[in-house]
């Protein structure tokens, strides 16, 4: 039988949706029991929110001001004597799962499954390689502990409605001092964000500036939507490098994804192959992102999206 | 100040990769092989400390098959001083891959290790942070700016939250995101030069590494198609069909 640990993403005293998201993944494979371990300066109402996602039997808190960052070195010891006794340690495949959880498994002297998409079995999985050009099937040994990082747009947030109790755990693992948090700059954005926002507008090279892709945000703002990129346009200097989606950015799964002025490339497909609806807008009409777009519409961006953000009222 | 660079040769990005009909693999015959972007973008970031002045010594190594040599020499054409080539035929995985290089470092006792992100055959995201944590030492992944002084460095990493800096104690392994640097294009010379560069070559069973290769791969299947969907001809058709799909 199963015991999972689910490691839990936090930033600024608040629950990532990431961590009910590994909670649903380790339902889909039967777990006898799913606890979640929350590392961190002041842990409790990070927590709270844990212990309220349905299916979730405890959650165990480390409160330790080297918490208040989360740097890799220092978590990865507390998570290796935490993990004592559970047959998972699972962590979301967002930059905060993928820096910590090679790190917990090379400390283990196990391998580490990345990038779950689907479970077959408590250790059977299906992952993507290449940028999602094909996808396999991993075997993990049911003999060691297995460490998985959750692909997150490939499982839905566990619901609300659970209660599960709270306890705080002494860890004596020695923590390095080698890696000292500075600072972090957040885009400051009130939209919503990226990864877990239910629709998206992406602007690409087509947009030409960081002034124009206000036509972009316009649109975005008239939906309700998060705004992402793709990589041309982060490199570009149009937008900031957290808006990227793609292979190596952000790879999401909206209900309604609009890409404008993107041309497809496979790298940037990989982020939004999970999407509901993809709506292209594009004035090439061979571009590739006319193949996999759910709905095409060729025409010169700075006419279509205004027309497109007015019709919506 | 010694810098030691993972190198590794992947399907170049530009090639559409094909699952084999039987499931067995991806074709991998005849398709164009180069250096994983990422491990360019480090090898580029290790030169430049070099012109800087900061480091001396680039080595270069790579964990593949015997004909890996070609692809060395490409990191040496590029500014590498020194090449080590680990030679196996197996494919291994990224704690093999960490416990082979953490070897390298015990060997050659490098001031920092620069790694690629991931290697964009396999995605793995692991070889990196497993050596650090192997080597007991400081990580940075996903460096989009490195700033060394002295036996520290400073590293803005790519996060989902945006940009975070951290300060880290040397030595340490950094990897490399893609915005970190463009590297330089090879020129001619540099490539008659790299013939004459050290290339050493070592047999991955002389290392004593205990393989961590539990993970076994039962198939391979092509990605879900997405079926090809409409074309709209106005804004107006477009909105109507969004709001028939609940979408708006
Ligand atoms: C290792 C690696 C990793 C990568 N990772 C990513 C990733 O994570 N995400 C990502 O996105 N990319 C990634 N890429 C890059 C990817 O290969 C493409 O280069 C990139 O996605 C192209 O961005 P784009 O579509 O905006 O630009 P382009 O390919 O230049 O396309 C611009 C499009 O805009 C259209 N256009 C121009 N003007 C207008 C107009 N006025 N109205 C309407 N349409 C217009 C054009 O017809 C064109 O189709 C990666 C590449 C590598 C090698
Ligand atoms: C079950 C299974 C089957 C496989 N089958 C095949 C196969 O048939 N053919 C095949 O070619 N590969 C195969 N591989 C992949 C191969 O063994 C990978 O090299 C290994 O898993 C490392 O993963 P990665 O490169 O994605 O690591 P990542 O962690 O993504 O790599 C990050 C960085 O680590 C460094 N690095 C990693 N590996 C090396 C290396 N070998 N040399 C130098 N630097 C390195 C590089 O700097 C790289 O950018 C298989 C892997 C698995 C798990």
């Amino acid at each position: 039988m199963s015991k999972v640990l689910i490691v839990a993403e936090h930033l600024n005293g608040k629950l990532n949706s990431s961590t009910a998201r590994c909670v649903t993944c380790a339902k889909a494979f039967h777990a006898e029991s799913i606890d979640i371990l929350v590392l961190a300066d002041a842990p409790d109402a990070i927590a709270a929110e844990a212990a309220a996602i349905a299916g979730v039997g405890k959650v165990l808190t480390v409160a330790n001001t080297a918490n208040a960052h989360a740097l890799a070195a220092v978590y990865a010891p507390q998570v290796v004597a935490a993990a004592a006794g559970y047959s998972h340690v699972l962590a979301p495949s967002t930059t905060f799962g993928k820096d910590l959880a090679p790190r917990v498994a090379a400390l283990l002297g196990v391998a580490q499954v990345s990038d779950i998409a689907e479970v077959l079995g408590a250790h059977s999985f299906k992952r993507p390689i290449y940028a999602g050009n094909a996808i396999i099937t991993v075997e993990a040994p049911a003999t060691a502990t297995l460490i998985g990082t959750v692909r997150t747009a490939s499982f839905a947030a566990a619901e609300a409605g659970g209660s599960a109790a709270v306890e705080a755990l002494s860890i004596s693992a020695e923590l390095p001092t080698h890696t000292r948090f500075v600072e972090l700059q957040q885009g400051k954005s009130d939209r919503p964000d990226l990864q877990s926002a239910g629709r998206v507008v992406s602007g690409g090279r087509g947009v030409g500036s960081a002034e124009n892709f206000s036509v972009i945000y316009k649109l975005a703002d008239k939906l309700g939507a998060a705004v992402g990129a793709s990589r041309a346009a982060v490199d570009a200097g149009y937008v900031p490098s957290d808006m990227q989606v793609g292979q190596t950015g952000k790879i999401i799964s909206p209900e309604l994804y609009l890409a404008i002025g993107i041309s497809g490339a496979i790298q940037h497909l990989t982020g939004i192959k999970d999407a509901g609806t993809i709506v292209a807008i594009n004035k090439d009409g061979e571009a590739p992102i006319f193949e996999i777009a759910d709905i095409g519409l060729v025409g010169d961006l700075f006419t279509l999206v205004p027309q497109l953000e007015a019709a919506l009222g | 100040m010694k810098i030691l660079v993972g190198y590794k040769r992947v399907v170049d990005y530009n090639v559409r990769i094909q699952v084999k009909p039987d499931g067995s693999g991806v074709v991998t015959e005849g398709v164009k092989l180069s250096a994983n972007p990422f491990d360019e973008i480090a090898l580029e970031e290790a030169l430049r400390l070099r012109e800087k002045g900061i480091a001396t010594d680039v080595v270069v190594a790579t964990i593949g098959p015997a004909d890996c040599q070609a692809h060395l020499r490409n990191g040496l054409a590029m500014g590498a001083n020194r090449a080590i080539h680990v030679v196996t035929s197996e494919a291994i995985q990224p704690l093999t891959a960490a416990r082979t290089l953490l070897k390298l470092i015990e060997k050659e006792q490098p001031d920092l290790v620069i790694l690629g992100k991931q290697a964009i055959d396999d995605d793995c995201n692991q070889t990196g942070q497993m050596l650090a944590a192997l080597w007991n030492r400081p990580q940075a992944t996903f460096a989009s700016k490195v700033e060394i002084s002295g036996s520290t460095a400073k590293v803005t990493r790519e996060v989902d939250a945006g940009l975070e800096t951290i300060e880290i104690d040397l030595p340490a392994v950094i990897t490399t995101d893609l915005r970190l640097n463009e590297p330089r294009f090879t020129k001619l010379p540099d490539i008659m030069k790299a013939k004459s560069k050290p290339l050493e070559s070592i047999p991955l069973e002389s290392l004593g590494v205990e393989s961590g290769d539990s993970l076994k791969t039962t198939a391979y299947a092509a990605p879900p198609k997405r079926s090809k969907g409409v074309m709209v001809k106005d804004v107006a058709e477009l909105v109507a069909l969004l709001k028939t799909k609940g979408l708006v």
